[in-house]
């Protein structure tokens, strides 16, 4: 491989790996805060996706549609939390396994009813059409790097939501004992929900950046689903600082594997993930 | 009521049809059944859909040729996956007693059907899945294709990328049975020409990351690219291609699957890209036309390639009753029948090969406006060599 392919790959799986991190940072979080594994996350990347194809096919508009469908997802985030979610607190984590797999198959039939089974794309924004060149041969798509650091710009303000507002810190309290916070008078009922339609949104805000780099198809939630599953278990659990090393790692190892063993490159995560496993059984950020 | 209602049909049946061999009563009494097997839900749903619509349209169309009998059709979803597939094709077979067995779209699938249905009293008529092994090692006397071989859109491609001046070709697609056939298809036609296969890349099913290929592909700056994707990776596939600026450097090069029914979303990045297949929407004969306007007026839309080839299935079927002027007691005569046929496909018309797969043009298209526009006939009454095929 030469030094400019190198590179060009390096970047390629960075900027896999930041939208690895987007989708799994609501995953995390609503877990690391809430202590709910909500397996239907990849479903809401899938709506975030599907939402955007639509209202791009109506509006016209790239930027209406994002914002339009961002906020539909925090709408569903909280309607989910309060009709559903909200039963499952005082439940094992079986139950919660059942109802969100439930849910995974409520969306995939809403998508198939709404939206029928054709595979669809979204046109990449007029303004970020173009290509920077990079190489004497290739050049590298202004929107790629333009998803890129609206990642970056996400995880920062994540980052700063968390440690720095008075919301992140009530988060944070509540991760670390919830019944203390409840008898500090603070409503833990709605600062779930809060959290949870985050990682909602989060997940759908995924969907939408990938819409135009990826191709709109019926499951496109379940295959992102496992990738997240091995970035925040490699990152550990609940963890959002994990979760951002998680992503950039498991990018950038799933891009070298492709081009250097594509016939293995599936499997390399997962063996990665072991790895990781043996050496730190709660992942490399645990708490 | 009911009961006496039975009693009297039969009487008249018995009466009406008094003089025919008993075999031909039998006929005229019993419905053709027609069990189909294909996906109505799951990532394929799309395609069993059009397949089952062509099908009825078929039947529909001709039912003159059905000689009065009647025909019945049992549907089962396959949500292709092959782990169902011995279990529904079996109560077809047993429990239905289907006549002719319609599917599937999936090759996984057609491999836990052919199992259960090889050398059996049903007529098995595939509508899709390509594999090469179901006119191939697994072919058998009652066993149809009315859609292609992995073998025939790909082979073609070797000579047109010959033809156009190109010797080092990037080959990449899916490791599982259609993509590596494929592939191995144009390798053959092209290295046996003088062309050189520079890379060969076989990807995980279904895994669409094909960021770093492309940029392996500008690095190793091939003549042209061959590949095997369909339905999201397609899209997919020449959407990251076009994103990293190989469009109009490196010519793109497929097995038409490429696109079929990706166009829209793939917009203006599949301009330009070539691909052979046994088709093209916009094909110049008659026959499609016709098809496609009566295809239209029936369920609103227009048909695709799938619902063509699920068309020339019921075509098979009706043509077959109406050359045994309604009895089809006997395997034999229906296998040896159908065996003869001159399909007058939307594609063009063509006939069985011995394994029982259509010999038929591959048309080589380009993408010009959104559009597969036909440039030549990449290949003419091409057979599939149906290699292990013994009958």
């Amino acid at each position: 491989m030469s030094t400019e392919l190198f590179f060009v790959q390096l970047i390629n799986g960075l900027q896999y790996g930041l939208l690895l991190f987007l989708i799994a940072s609501g995953l995390t979080l609503v877990f690391g805060v809430m202590g709910i594994l909500n397996l239907a996350h990849g479903s809401m990347y899938m709506v975030g996706a599907y939402l955007v194809w639509y209202f791009v096919a109506v509006t016209g508009s790239f930027t209406a549609s994002a914002i339009l469908s961002a906020v539909i997802a925090l709408g569903l985030g909280i309607l989910i939390e309060r009709v559903l979610i909200q039963r499952l607190y005082n439940r094992n984590h079986l139950d919660q396994v059942l109802l969100t797999i439930g849910m995974i198959f409520v969306f995939n039939s809403l998508q198939s009813i709404l939206w029928g089974n054709d595979p669809y794309g979204v046109a990449v924004p007029e303004a970020l059409s173009g290509a920077v060149p990079f190489t004497d041969n290739s050049s590298y798509p202004v929107y790629r790097i333009f998803a890129a650091l609206i990642c970056v710009a996400i995880a920062a303000a994540l980052y700063f939501l968390v440690s720095r507002t008075r919301l992140g810190m009530l988060i944070r309290a509540g991760e670390s004992n919830r019944e203390m916070v409840e008898a500090l008078g603070v409503n833990i009922k709605s600062l779930y929900t809060i959290v949870f339609a985050i990682g909602v949104m989060l997940a759908a805000i995924s969907g939408i950046i990938a819409a135009p780099m990826r191709s709109i198809v019926p499951g496109m939630g379940e295959s992102v689903l496992i990738t997240c599953f091995v970035v925040v278990v490699v990152g550990g659990m609940g963890s959002i600082k994990g979760a951002f090393v998680g992503a950039l790692l498991v990018g950038v190892i799933s891009t070298f594997a492709a081009v250097l063993m594509p016939t293995m490159s599936n499997m390399i995560i997962y063996i990665f993930m072991i790895l990781v496993l043996l050496v730190k059984p709660q992942g490399l950020f645990a708490k | 009521m009911s009961r006496i209602t039975t009693l009297a049909s039969a009487v008249l049946a018995t009466t009406l049809t008094a003089g025919f061999s008993t075999s031909a009563l039998a006929a005229a009494g019993d419905p053709v059944k027609i069990g189909i097997m294909l996906p109505f839900s799951g990532i394929y749903a799309q395609l069993g859909e059009a397949g089952r619509d062509g099908l009825k349209l078929a039947l529909k169309e001709q039912a003159e040729q059905l000689h009065g009998s009647k025909v019945e059709f049992i549907e089962l979803d396959t949500e292709a996956k092959p782990s169902r597939a011995p279990e529904l094709a079996s109560s077809l077979l047993n429990q239905h007693e289907a006549d002719f067995v319609i599917g599937p779209v999936h090759s996984g699938v057609a491999m836990g059907m052919i199992k259960m249905l090889r050398g059996k009293d049903t007529i098995m008529i595939i509508p899709n899945a390509g594999s090469a092994a179901a006119t191939g090692p697994l072919c058998a006397p009652n066993v149809f294709r009315t859609s292609f071989s992995s073998w025939q859109p790909s082979y073609p491609m070797g000579k047109v990328a010959l033809d156009k001046g190109y010797k080092k070709v990037y080959a990449i697609s899916w490791n599982y049975g259609m993509g590596r056939e494929s592939l191995d298809a144009f390798e053959e036609s092209f290295t046996a020409g003088g062309g050189e296969i520079v890379e060969k890349v076989l990807l995980p099913f279904p895994s669409t990351n094909f960021q770093s290929h492309v940029s392996d592909i500008a690095d190793e700056q091939p003549d042209a690219v061959f590949t095997f994707f369909a339905g999201g990776g397609a899209i997919k596939f020449v959407k990251d291609y076009d994103a990293m600026g190989l469009r109009g450097k490196i010519p793109l090069l497929g097995s038409g699957f490429l696109t079929e029914g990706t166009l829209q979303a793939q917009g203006e990045a599949a301009e330009g890209v070539m691909t052979g297949l046994h088709y093209a929407e916009q094909l110049d004969v008659p026959k499609n036309q016709a098809f496609r306007e009566a295809f239209h007026t029936e369920y609103g839309h227009y048909p695709d390639i799938y619902a063509v080839q699920g068309y020339d299935a019921g075509q098979a079927i009706a043509s077959t009753i109406d050359q045994l002027e309604g009895d089809i007691s006997d395997k034999q005569a229906v296998i040896s029948t159908m065996e003869q046929l001159t399909i007058d496909s939307p594609r063009g018309e063509f006939t069985f090969s011995r394994a029982h797969n259509p010999i038929q043009n591959i048309y080589l298209r380009e993408v010009k406006d959104g559009v597969n526009v036909v440039q030549a006939v990449a290949a003419e009454a091409l057979e599939d060599p149906a290699r292990g095929c013994r009958i």
